[in-house]
Order: C-alpha cells, then sequence, then structure tokens
C-alpha cells in the first residue's frame, strides 16, 4: 500500500475548479515531485494533505488514515511535516526555538509541569534539544542557533524552515518549493540534502519545485499539473518530453514546432 | 560581547545562562529586599504600586505580547479577581487560599469567555474585549447584593500565619508580600517560556498558518493563554484593591485596561522586562505631572493626565514599538556588536510576504 494516497480529489473556489480529479500516489521512501505551471494547483494539493483545505469530493489517506477526518493541527501526529512556499516562520524567535516548535507534536508534559517547570519539564526539554541538535548539525545551523529569524537572510530562513519541519522526525516532508529564491550553490547544497533526507532519515519526500534541474536530479517521481488536471506522471525525463506538458508550459505554438520537426503541422 | 560557551542542554534550559545575569538579577533582588531599609514608606508604598502594576501587566503581557492577541478588557478581570478574593475572605477564608483561588476562578471564567471571543481578529477582538469592560461596571452595580453596587465595598484585613498586613500600620509586610507574589509570577512567566506551551503561544503569535502546521490546535492555545492571562490579571486586581482599601464600579474602569495596554506598549511589547518598565513608567507618571503641575500654573488643566498617556502611547507607537526594553535591546546590541550593528537589524519582515491566502 502506498504511503499517501489522493483519490479523485476535487476542490473548488467557488467557480474555479482548482484541483480536478486529481488521483495519486506517493510510496515510501520516494522522492515524489509536482510541477506545472503558476496556478496549476500545486500547493492547493499540498493545502489538502495538510488540511487547510477540504476537497469537494475524493479521499486523502496516510498510511492508512483517512487524513479528511482530521483537523490541520491534528495532521502532524501522524507524522507530516511541511514548508511554506512564502516562508512561514516565527519571526520574533530565536532559531532554536522555532526548531523546538517543531518538537510540538512530542510534548508530553502537562500545563502545571510546565508551570512550575518540575516533573517531566527537564528530561522532556533535553530529548527536544538532543533532537533538534542532530537537525542543526545536519544542516550546519550551529552559526544561527541564537539568531533571531527577524534578522535572518533569505537563504538561511529556507533552510531553518527545512529544519524546523526535520524538527519533528516526519514520515512524509511535504517541501513547498524548497529552491525558490536560492542561489546555485544554494540549490546545490538543497540537492544533497533533500538526497540525504531521504537515504540517511528514511524520510518520503513530497515536494513542488519549479527547478526543473534539481526536480530531475532529486525525484523518482514526476507529476505535473495543470490546471488542476493531472497531464503526465513519469520519471523526469519521461514528463519532460510529454508533448501535453510542453504544450503546457511553451503554449500550442511550441506543439507546431515540435511537431513541424516531424513532418506535420497543427 | 559575551559568548555562552555551552557544554550541555541544560545550560539553554537554565534560568540564567552564565553567573553574570545571575549575579545581576540575585542584586537586583537583594537591593528590593533591602528597600524598606533604604526609603521611606511614602516612597514604599509607590513601589507597591509599581510592583501591583506589573502583576497585572504581566498577565496581559502573556496575552497581547507573548500570543499576540489584544485585549481592551483586562479591567474587567482585575474587578473579578478583586471581588472574587474579597467575598471569598468575607465567606471566612484566610488571604493565601482566598487569593490563589480567586486566581484560578478569574482564569477559569476568562477562558470560557475566550472560546467565543478569541474566533475575532485584530480591531474585532478589541472591540469584543473593550465591550467586556465596559459592562462589567454595570455588572457590578446590578449585583449590589455581593459587590455593594456603587456604594462599593471595603476590603476585609489581610491575616497571614497571623500577622496583620495593612498598608497603614506596616507597609513594609504588604511590600514583601507583593513582592513574593510578582516573584513567583515572574517564574511561572519565564517556566512557560522556556516549555512547548510557551513556545506554542509565540508560534501562534507569529504565524498562526504554520503554528497549525506544527500540530499546534490554535484555538486551543488561545484560550489556555486568555485563561492564564485573566488570571494573573485577577490576581493583579485583587492586589490593586486591596492596596487601595476599598473599590465601587468606579475603580476598575475600560480606562484602567487601556492603561495597561499602554503600559505594556511603552515598556515594550513581548519582553518581561517590559511589564516592569511600563509599570514604572505608568505608576510615577502621574507623580512626575502633579509636581510639574504645581509649579508651572499653565498647565494646571483637568485630565491633563490622560492626555500626556495618551501623547506617550502614541510617541511609541510611532517612534519606538519595541518600547522602553526594546531601545535597551537596541542600544545594548549597539555597543556589543561595534562597529558592526547594521540598522535594520530589528526591522521585521514586510507583511506581505506572508501567506494569507490559507487562514
Amino acid at each position: 500500500m502506498s504511503l499517501l494516497e489522493l483519490k479523485n480529489v476535487t476542490l473548488k473556489f467557488g467557480g474555479v475548479t482548482a484541483v480536478n480529479d486529481l488521483t495519486m500516489s506517493v510510496e515510501e521512501g520516494q522522492v515524489f515531485a509536482l510541477v506545472g505551471p503558476n496556478g496549476a494547483g500545486k500547493s492547493t494539493v499540498f493545502n489538502m494533505i495538510s488540511r487547510f483545505y477540504t476537497p469537494v469530493t475524493g479521499s486523502i489517506t496516510f498510511d492508512g488514515h483517512d487524513l479528511l477526518q482530521r483537523k490541520a493541527d491534528r495532521v502532524p501526529q501522524l507524522g507530516i511535516a511541511r514548508t511554506f512556499q512564502n516562508i512561514e516562520l516565527f519571526e520574533r524567535a530565536t532559531v532554536l526555538q522555532n526548531l523546538l516548535v517543531g518538537r510540538h507534536r512530542h510534548r508530553r508534559t502537562t500545563l502545571l509541569e510546565e508551570m512550575f517547570f518540575v516533573g517531566r519539564s527537564w528530561n522532556e526539554e533535553r530529548a527536544h534539544r538532543h533532537a533538534v541538535e542532530e537537525v542543526i548539525e545536519f544542516l550546519d545551523l550551529q552559526a544561527y542557533r541564537d539568531k533571531y529569524i527577524m534578522g535572518l537572510p533569505y537563504g538561511v530562513r529556507k533552510v531553518v524552515e527545512l529544519a524546523r519541519a526535520l524538527s519533528s522526525k516526519p514520515r512524509l516532508l511535504l517541501l513547498d518549493e524548497p529552491a525558490s529564491g536560492l542561489s546555485v550553490e544554494e540549490t546545490q547544497d538543497m540537492r544533497w540534502w533533500i538526497d540525504d533526507i531521504r537515504r540517511q532519515m528514511g524520510i518520503t519526500v513530497l515536494m513542488v519545485e519549479h527547478d526543473m534541474g534539481l526536480v530531475g536530479k532529486v525525484s523518482d517521481r514526476v507529476l505535473a499539473l495543470d490546471g488542476g488536471k493531472k497531464l503526465a506522471e513519469g520519471t523526469a525525463a519521461e514528463v519532460q518530453k510529454d508533448p501535453k506538458v510542453i504544450e503546457a508550459y511553451l503554449g500550442t505554438g511550441a506543439i507546431s514546432k515540435t511537431a513541424s520537426a516531424g513532418g506535420e503541422r497543427v | 560581547m559575551r559568548f555562552h560557551f555551552k557544554t550541555s542542554y541544560d545550560h539553554d534550559i537554565r534560568l540564567f545562562p552564565d553567573w553574570w545575569t545571575f549575579f545581576v538579577y540575585g542584586a537586583l533582588l537583594l537591593v528590593m529586599v533591602a528597600l524598606p531599609f533604604l526609603m521611606d514608606s511614602f516612597f514604599l508604598s509607590e513601589v507597591t504600586n509599581v510592583l501591583i502594576w506589573a502583576v497585572a501587566g504581566l498577565g496581559l503581557m502573556l496575552l497581547t505580547g507573548t500570543t499576540g492577541q489584544v485585549s481592551l478588557g483586562h479591567s474587567a478581570f482585575m474587578a473579578l479577581g478583586c471581588y472574587t478574593c474579597a467575598l471569598l475572605m468575607n465567606a471566612g477564608m484566610s488571604f493565601i487560599p482566598a487569593f490563589i483561588l480567586s486566581g484560578v476562578i478569574t482564569g477559569l471564567v476568562g477562558a470560557l469567555i475566550a472560546v467565543p471571543v478569541l474566533r475575532l481578529h485584530g480591531v474585532y477582538l478589541a472591540i469584543a474585549t473593550l465591550a467586556l469592560a465596559i459592562i462589567t461596571a454595570d455588572i457590578i452595580v446590578i449585583l449590589r447584593p455581593w459587590t455593594g453596587g456603587v456604594n462599593g465595598m471595603f476590603a476585609p484585613e489581610i491575616f497571614i500565619f497571623g500577622a496583620e498586613i495593612n498598608r497603614w500600620v506596616n507597609p513594609e509586610y504588604w511590600y514583601y508580600m507583593t513582592l513574593a507574589i510578582v516573584v513567583i509570577i515572574t517564574l511561572i512567566y519565564v517556566n512557560l517560556l522556556r516549555s512547548p506551551l510557551g513556545r506554542a503561544f509565540a508560534a501562534v503569535r507569529d504565524s498562526e498558518v504554520s503554528a497549525q502546521a506544527m500540530g499546534i490546535d490554535v484555538a486551543r492555545t488561545k484560550t489556555i493563554a486568555f485563561g492564564l492571562s485573566c488570571g494573573i490579571t485577577g490576581l493583579g486586581g485583587a492586589l490593586m484593591g486591596f492596596f487601595a482599601g476599598a473599590f465601587n464600579n468606579e475603580t476598575f474602569t475600560f480606562l484602567l485596561a487601556i492603561q495597561l495596554l499602554m503600559m505594556i506598549v511603552v515598556g515594550g511589547m513581548g519582553f518581561i522586562h517590559g511589564a516592569f518598565l511600563g509599570a514604572i513608567v505608568i505608576a510615577f507618571l502621574p507623580q512626575g505631572l502633579s509636581i510639574v503641575t504645581d509649579n508651572v500654573r499653565f498647565l494646571n488643566i483637568p485630565g491633563l493626565e490622560f492626555g500626556v498617556f495618551g501623547a506617550v502611547l502614541i510617541f511609541f507607537i510611532v517612534f519606538e514599538p519595541m518600547g522602553l526594553y526594546g531601545r535597551w535591546l537596541k542600544v545594548r546590541t549597539w555597543f556589543e556588536l561595534f562597529p558592526f550593528a547594521r540598522r535594520d537589524m530589528f526591522r521585521r519582515q514586510k507583511s506581505y510576504l506572508k501567506t494569507e491566502r490559507v487562514r
């Protein structure tokens, strides 16, 4: 059985059909990429999985659990963590505190224990920090540990967001455009990290990304969306060659050119 | 610049990051304990007043500064705390249990009110809480059999372990009692900040969307914050009423709530220090003003106090949104990093970058 399954999912905003009868499944251990032009519905799919949106029809299951039965804040309990397209960090907190919020799903202390910092508090805090420190080590964030987010450059914020998602020790990681706004070098780093997240940590990755170079290098499976509909699915190379995908990205003129190369006009 | 070389996780969790900080706060506490021997009773009661304001301010700071929910209705909870404590004592309870119980009851009532009210955001939340503050005065009048209505109530006498605590007879006892309460509440606040719940508060303040994506139940967290905040402010209200000796429907008006809000803005939103700095300003500003108006005849205008309060509030919102403590942080950082401090170090990210689409 697949780790994450979407079956015939449709979502409408008023008259706009953002996602139309989408069926997809992500296998355990895969890096799965969603591609498509702007407004194709990629982020909407993410927001349905993390339950900010509720589809009109269809079902979403994660490891046998029906996600549609859960509220957004109960989704991380299952081991799903995500990042946001426009960074959503806690600005007036340090990097360390941000990562510790990522540990929230592992909270076991009660209100009274926390108010007086007794009972399990000390050991729990140590355990949280131990887990967070592993992520800091992995993503080379040591230099920024006690810095406030508001003073950090964009590239670092992007990494901190990834780190916060990893801190929760997820089984499925949703990355919404991990490389957007990053330099070539930072994109390279992101590529190795995604590779390591899958190989060393055994975390399944579902990502939305426009940088086809990155997608081609890290992903096992690619799904192209346009207008909320599935255009093509397969390996990165297969999807890039698909005429429907080329049409969606470059327009019909591009099709006629590829077609005319084959001796036929559309 | 001080570096903290952390060698264990405990370094991070502990109350004081290093010995220096420990000594600074230890010295501060020693000075506070020694204060009755250094001052006459008039100034001591002024300091007590500052500490009482600080208790109420810490309550609102937890809600507005840490959790990001504005409230203009905290005077209602000060009244509730004060009347509850007095009524419990009139019913035969001694001060310490009555005081603690009044905090708990105010907190629970606050949490109940929070459930519908905290569905509102921003200015609507402010209006709803303001309404709460305004109807409180009427409720006090309506509940005359218990509250004494417009005639008010006299605060019962306080006995702790047999010792009478009376502002006029032994002001130093009053002072020590308030100091102990302030220290305990500050410790609770700090403990919350270094625990998952405190971080969840900050998360809700900075981004509700990603707080949810991290598994934080936003509605529940806000409700807990409102409850805790009301409880602490209720304790502040109880102290304030008992310190005044008598209170009626006009003691806890919505102006008090606005003063509270002004206090935390001036002190520094989101910082525990801010509540104390704001308390100092709000307690000494009227004294300072009266000294000025006594000497400068043409400034002797009725209502000047609130005008000045308003002007100070506007000044801080426009020129120093991080308040007095924020200014201190900026000055400190400038010296620590000299000459590498950047102007935009404390500037927040522009809000248009935030995801407002999913809400």
